[in-house]
C-alpha cells in the first residue's frame, strides 16, 4: 500500500495544476496516471486560454460571454470564479516559462475567438495545450512531486453508507500497467479526479484513445452524481478521416467555410448573420450538417474550410501546425487547397458534480478539469474556456484537498432538499446494473468497513478478484466488439441532431452492450503491459458514461446550447433552468434536477436569446 | 523483470531481421506460417486492397513469445491509413494481445515512436502508402523491450530530468501584479522549434553515441536545455549554470554531428544544429572565464 496526503488521478492540465497547488499548500501529494503526464490529451489543445488581461477588457465581460455561451446553464459562482482567476493563472503560466506568442512590445498576444466580445484568447502558436502541459509538468519535476505513471486507477476506496452524502473516499485502487500488480493508494486528505473527457463514447471524436471517462464512471459508481451529461460539444472543424481537430484559430484568423456550391453558407443561408464562421460551435456544427443534409456537402460528407487568402506568411506564423495536420492526416495542402472538415465529438460540458472548491458530495472526493462539472460551461462551452478551467479549478481542488480554507461554496452537491425528482419520462429499458458486479459498484458483500485501511484493503481484494475473473475466462466477447457497437450507437443517435426515438434506440443498444459485457473476457494471458485488460475495464466505464449521456438527452425535452431535440425546438426557460443529475444509486440510476444559479456577485444574469 | 533487447545490428539494412535471438527470415516465415494463413484468409474475405505488415512480438511471460518473433498481418487498406491505424486494426480484429502505446493519434502525445522499415517514425504520422511492403514494425532500438512494441522509457525520462528541465528565474514580478515578463518576438521565434518536443524518444533511439554511452544526455535532453538556455527571460547566471551542465563529460561534446536524430525527429526540430550552437556558446563562455 502506498500512502500520501493527496492523490491526484490523472496528469493532464487539471491534474498537474492540482498537484502543484496541493504541494504548495504543504501536502505530500502524488499523481497516479495511466499515461505519462506529457502524453495527456491536454497536449492536443491548439487554440488558447481565455483571460481578461488587457486594459479595456474585464472579468465581468468574460463572465457575461461565458454565461451567454452556456445558454444560461452555467452557475454564476463558477463562471465568475473562472473569469476572475483566469488572468492571474495565465500570468502564472508565463512566469513558469510558457512560450506564449508575443506582440511587438513583448507582451503576450491575444486573439479573437468564437463567442467572445473581446480578443482575450491567449495562445502559444497553434500548440497552446502542448506548451501548457509541458510547462506544468516541468514545474512538477522541479518540485519533486511523485508521479506513478502508467498506473491505471480502477476504483475508488469509498465507504458504503446508504446515502452518498455520508460517504468518504479514502484512496484509490490502481494497477501497474507494466507489471500488472494491483495496489492500494491511501489518501489521508483527499483524492482529486482529473481524468479528462469521455470522447471515446463516440466513434468520430477529437479526443484521444485514452479519453474513456474512467473518472466519471468511478465517481458515479461511488455515489457522486453526473451532471448535465447530455451536453456534448461537437467541434465543427475536424478532419473527416481521423477526427483530428482543425483549430477554431483558423476561423479566428479569418478562415472561411464553403459548401460544395462554393457558397459562404454561414451568411448566405442565415445561420449566423453577425458572427458567421465565428458563431458558437453548436451553431456552426449544425449548419454544416444541415448543408450536407440538404445536398450541399462535399462528397455528401463534409464542407470546406479555406484559409488560402490569409497568405503564406500569416499562416506560417500563426497556424503552421494546421498545415502539418492537414497534410499528415488528410493528405491536403492547406496553402493551395481548402481543407475538408466535419463535426466531431469534442468536449463534454457535463461531468462529475462538484462545487467551486472542486468537491463532490462524497467527502474527500474531488474532481477538476473536463471530467468535472462545476458548472462553467452549462449548455455549451466557448472555445478557449476549458484550459482556464483546468488551471483555475485544478488549483482550487488541489488547495482544498490539501486542507486550505477557500470559504463556503455557494454551489450545492448531491441529493438534497433543493432538488426536484424526475417523474414522467418513460424509459425503453432499465438503465444500470446488469447482473452481478464485482468491481466499481459498492460491494454487496456486506461487512461495512469504515476505517480507511479496511475500506482500501477490501477494495484492493475486490479489484484483484475482478481481474482474475476477466483473465481466467477462456472465451466470450471481446471488448473491441462491444466498444465499436456502443460508439456507433452514440454517433448514430445521440449526435448533433437528436430525436426521442433515436435516443431511446441508443438506450436499448447500450443495454445490449451491458448484457454482452457480462461475457467479456481478456484474451491476452500476460500480466505484463496488458492493454487488452485495460481496454476491457475502460469499455465498462464507457458503457456507464454513454448511458448517462443518452439518459440526459432523453429527459431534457428542450433545445438549449449544444443539446438539440427535433421535437422541441425552443429553449424552455420556465421549465429547464436546471441541471440534470444522474445518480448511480447502487445500480438502479435515478434522475433529479438542481436549479441553475444565475445570481452573480454584482448582478443577475437574465436569460437572453443566444444569437450571434 | 527480464527484458529483451531489440537491437538491429545495422539500421541501414532493414531487410535484415537483425534481432538478437531471433531466427533467420526463412525459419521465421515457417514459424509464423499458421498466422499468415489465418490472416490471409481473413484478408481474402475483405474486399479491396490489403497491406502486409510484419510486427515484432515478444512477451517475457507468455510461452511462444519469450523468443522474439515477427507476426504477419494483412489489414484492409483505406486512404489516409497510418502505421498506427494498421496495428490498431490488427489488434482489434485479429489479435487483442498485440501491444503498443498510443493515445492522441495526432502526433502530440509522443507515445508511438516505432522502428518502421528500419527508421524511427511516429506511427500515427506515417502514411502506410508511403512505405514498401511488407512493412516491418519493430520497437525502438537501443531500448529495453517490455512487450511487443512497448519499450522501457525510464532511461529517456531520466536523461530529460538531468538537465533541470524547468524555467528558473528568481525575479519574476509578483503574480498579482498581472505583469508578464517581456519577450521579443525574435527570441520567442528562436526557441520555438526547441519547444515542440513531444518526448517520443525517436532521436535517442537513432543516436549511435547514446547507444554506446548510457550516460550521454542525448539529443532530446540537450534540446530541452537549449529551450531554456536561449530564452531571454532566464538570466545570464542561470544560462551559465545550464551550460555547465551541458558541458560535462556526457554532454554536448559527445555529439559527433551525425544528424541521425535530426533526420528522425517527427517535429522537425533541428537537433544537431541546436547541439552545435550550444557547443559554440560553451566555448564563448569558456573564453570569457579563462
Ligand atoms: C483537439 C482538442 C483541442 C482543444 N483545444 C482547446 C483550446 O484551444 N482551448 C481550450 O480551452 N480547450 C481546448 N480543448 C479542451 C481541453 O483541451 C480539454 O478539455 C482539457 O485539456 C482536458 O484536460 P484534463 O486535464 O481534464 O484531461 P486530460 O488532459 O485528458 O488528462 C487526463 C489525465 O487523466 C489520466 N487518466 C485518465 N483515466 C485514468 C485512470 N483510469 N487512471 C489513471 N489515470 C487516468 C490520463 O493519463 C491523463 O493524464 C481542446 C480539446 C481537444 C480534444
Ligand atoms: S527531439 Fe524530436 S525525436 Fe527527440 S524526443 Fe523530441 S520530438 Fe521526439
Ligand atoms: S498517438 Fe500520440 S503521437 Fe502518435
Amino acid at each position: 500500500m502506498y500512502e500520501h496526503d493527496v492523490i491526484v488521478v490523472g496528469a493532464g492540465g487539471a491534474g498537474l495544476r492540482a498537484a502543484i497547488a496541493a504541494h504548495e499548500a504543504g501536502a505530500d501529494v502524488a499523481m497516479v496516471t495511466k499515461l505519462h503526464p506529457v502524453r495527456s490529451h491536454t497536449g492536443a489543445a491548439e487554440g488558447g486560454i481565455n483571460a481578461a488581461l488587457q486594459e479595456g477588457d474585464d472579468w465581468e465581460l468574460h463572465a457575461y460571454d461565458t454565461m451567454k455561451g452556456s445558454d444560461y446553464l452555467g452557475d454564476a459562482p463558477a463562471v465568475e470564479t473562472l473569469a476572475q482567476n483566469a488572468p492571474e493563472e495565465t500570468i502564472n503560466l508565463e512566469h513558469w516559462g510558457m512560450p506564449f506568442s508575443r506582440e511587438d512590445d513583448g507582451t503576450v498576444s491575444q486573439r479573437p475567438f468564437g463567442g467572445l466580445s473581446y480578443p482575450r484568447t491567449t495562445y502559444a502558436g497553434a500548440e497552446t495545450g502542448h506548451h501548457l502541459l509541458h510547462t506544468m509538468y516541468e514545474q512538477v519535476v522541479k518540485r519533486g512531486i511523485q508521479v506513478y505513471d502508467e498506473w491505471y486507477v480502477m476504483d475508488l476506496a469509498t465507504t458504503d453508507e446508504d446515502d452518498p452524502n455520508d460517504r468518504e473516499c479514502h484512496g484509490v485502487v490502481a494497477y501497474d500497467v507494466q507489471s500488472g500488480n494491483i495496489e492500494g493508494f491511501k489518501a489521508n486528505n483527499g483524492v482529486v479526479l482529473a481524468t479528462g473527457g469521455p470522447g471515446q463514447a463516440f466513434d468520430h471524436t477529437t479526443n484521444a484513445v485514452s479519453c474513456t471517462g474512467d473518472g466519471h464512471a468511478m465517481a458515479y459508481r461511488a455515489g457522486a452524481p453526473l451532471e448535465d451529461m447530455e451536453f456534448i460539444q461537437f467541434h465543427p472543424t475536424s478532419l473527416p478521416s481521423t477526427g483530428v481537430l482543425i483549430s477554431e484559430g483558423v476561423r479566428g484568423e479569418g478562415g472561411i467555410l464553403y459548401n460544395s456550391e462554393g457558397e459562404r453558407f454561414m451568411f448566405e443561408y442565415g445561420y449566423a448573420n453577425n458572427s458567421g464562421e465565428l458563431a458558437s460551435r453548436d451553431v456552426v456544427a449544425r449548419a454544416e450538417l444541415t448543408e450536407v443534409g440538404e445536398g450541399r456537402g462535399v462528397d455528401d460528407e463534409y464542407v470546406h474550410l479555406d484559409m488560402r487568402h490569409l497568405g503564406e506568411e500569416r499562416i506560417m506564423d500563426r497556424l503552421e501546425n494546421i498545415l502539418h495536420l492537414a497534410e499528415d492526416f488528410e493528405g491536403v495542402d492547406g496553402l493551395v487547397e481548402p481543407m475538408p472538415v466535419k463535426p466531431g465529438q469534442h468536449y463534454a460540458m457535463g461531468g462529475i458534480e462538484v462545487d467551486e472548491n472542486g468537491q463532490t458530495c462524497v467527502d474527500g472526493l474531488y474532481a477538476a478539469g473536463e471530467c468535472a462539472c462545476v458548472s462553467v460551461h452549462g449548455g455549451n462551452r466557448l472555445g478557449g474556456n476549458a484550459l482556464p478551467e483546468l488551471i483555475v479549478f485544478g488549483k482550487r481542488a488541489g488547495q482544498h484537498a490539501a486542507g486550505e480554507d477557500l470559504g463556503e461554496p455557494e454551489i450545492r452537491t448531491g441529493y438534497g432538499d433543493d432538488v426536484e425528482d424526475e417523474t414522467d419520462t418513460e424509459l425503453p429499458v432499465a438503465p444500470g446494473k446488469a447482473g452481478l458486479e464485482t468491481s466499481g459498484s459498492v460491494a454487496a458483500d456486506g461487512g461495512m468497513a469504515t476505517d480507511a485501511e479496511g475500506v482500501l484493503q477490501r477494495k484492493v481484494e475486490t479489484a484483484r478478484e475482478h481481474v482474475d475473473t476477466l483473465m481466467d475466462k477462456d472465451d466470450g466477447v471481446q471488448h473491441a466488439e462491444i466498444r465499436a457497437k456502443l460508439q456507433q450507437a452514440m454517433t448514430d443517435y445521440v449526435n448533433v441532431f437528436r430525436t426521442e426515438e433515436g435516443v431511446k434506440k441508443a438506450l436499448e443498444i447500450i443495454r445490449e452492450c451491458r448484457e454482452e459485457y457480462q461475457d467479456v473476457y481478456v484474451d491476452d494471458p500476460s500480466r505484463t503491459f496488458n492493454t487488452d485488460l485495460q481496454q476491457t475495464i475502460e469499455t465498462r466505464n464507457l458503457i456507464d458514461v454513454a448511458e448517462t449521456i443518452a439518459l440526459g438527452a432523453l429527459v431534457r425535452d428542450e433545445f438549449r446550447g449544444a443539446h438539440w431535440r427535433k421535437e422541441h425546438q425552443e429553449r424552455k426557460d420556465e421549465e429547464w433552468l436546471k441541471h440534470t443529475l444522474i445518480s448511480w444509486d447502487d445500480g438502479s440510476p435515478s434522475i433529479f434536477y438542481r436549479p441553475v444559479i444565475l445570481e452573480g456577485e454584482n448582478k443577475t444574469y437574465e436569460p437572453k436569446e443566444r444569437s450571434y | 523483470m527480464s527484458t529483451q533487447q531489440a537491437e538491429p545490428e545495422s539500421q541501414e539494412a532493414p531487410e535484415d531481421p537483425a534481432m538478437k535471438g531471433a531466427e533467420s527470415p526463412a525459419a521465421e516465415e515457417q514459424k509464423g506460417g499458421g498466422m499468415v494463413d489465418e490472416h490471409a484468409e481473413k484478408a481474402a474475405e475483405l474486399e479491396g486492397e490489403t497491406v502486409h505488415i510484419k510486427v515484432f512480438r515478444y512477451d517475457p511471460e507468455v510461452e511462444g513469445k519469450q523468443e522474439p518473433r515477427f507476426d504477419d498481418f494483412h489489414v484492409p487498406f483505406e486512404k489516409g491509413m497510418t502505421v498506427l491505424d494498421s496495428v490498431m486494426y490488427a489488434r482489434d480484429e485479429y489479435d487483442s494481445s498485440l501491444t503498443f502505446r498510443h493515445s492522441c493519434r495526432q502526433a502530440v502525445c509522443g507515445s508511438d515512436a516505432f522502428f518502421v522499415n528500419g527508421k524511427q517514425r511516429l506511427g500515427c504520422k506515417t502514411q502506410i502508402s508511403d512505405l514498401e511492403q511488407p512493412v516491418r514494425i519493430e520497437p525502438l532500438p537501443h531500448q529495453e523491450v517490455v512487450k511487443d512494441l512497448v519499450v522501457d522509457m525510464d532511461h529517456f525520462y531520466d536523461q530529460m530530468h538531468t538537465v533541470e528541465p524547468y524555467f528558473q528565474d528568481e525575479d519574476t514580478p509578483p503574480v498579482d501584479d498581472l505583469e508578464e515578463q517581456r519577450q521579443s518576438q525574435e527570441n520567442r521565434e528562436k526557441i520555438k522549434m526547441s519547444s515542440r518536443c513531444i518526448w517520443c524518444g525517436a532521436c535517442m533511439s537513432s543516436c549511435n553515441i547514446a547507444a554506446g554511452d548510457n550516460e550521454y544526455l542525448g539529443p532530446a535532453a540537450i534540446n530541452k536545455a537549449y529551450k531554456f538556455a536561449m530564452d531571454d527571460r532566464e538570466g545570464e547566471e542561470i544560462k551559465e549554470h545550464r551550460l555547465r551542465i551541458l558541458e560535462q563529460e556526457h554532454g554536448v561534446w559527445r555529439c559527433q554531428t551525425q544528424f541521425s536524430c535530426t533526420e528522425v525527429c517527427p517535429k522537425d526540430i533541428p537537433l544537431t544544429e541546436h547541439i552545435q550552437e550550444l557547443k559554440r556558446e560553451a566555448v564563448k563562455k569558456n573564453l570569457k572565464f579563462w
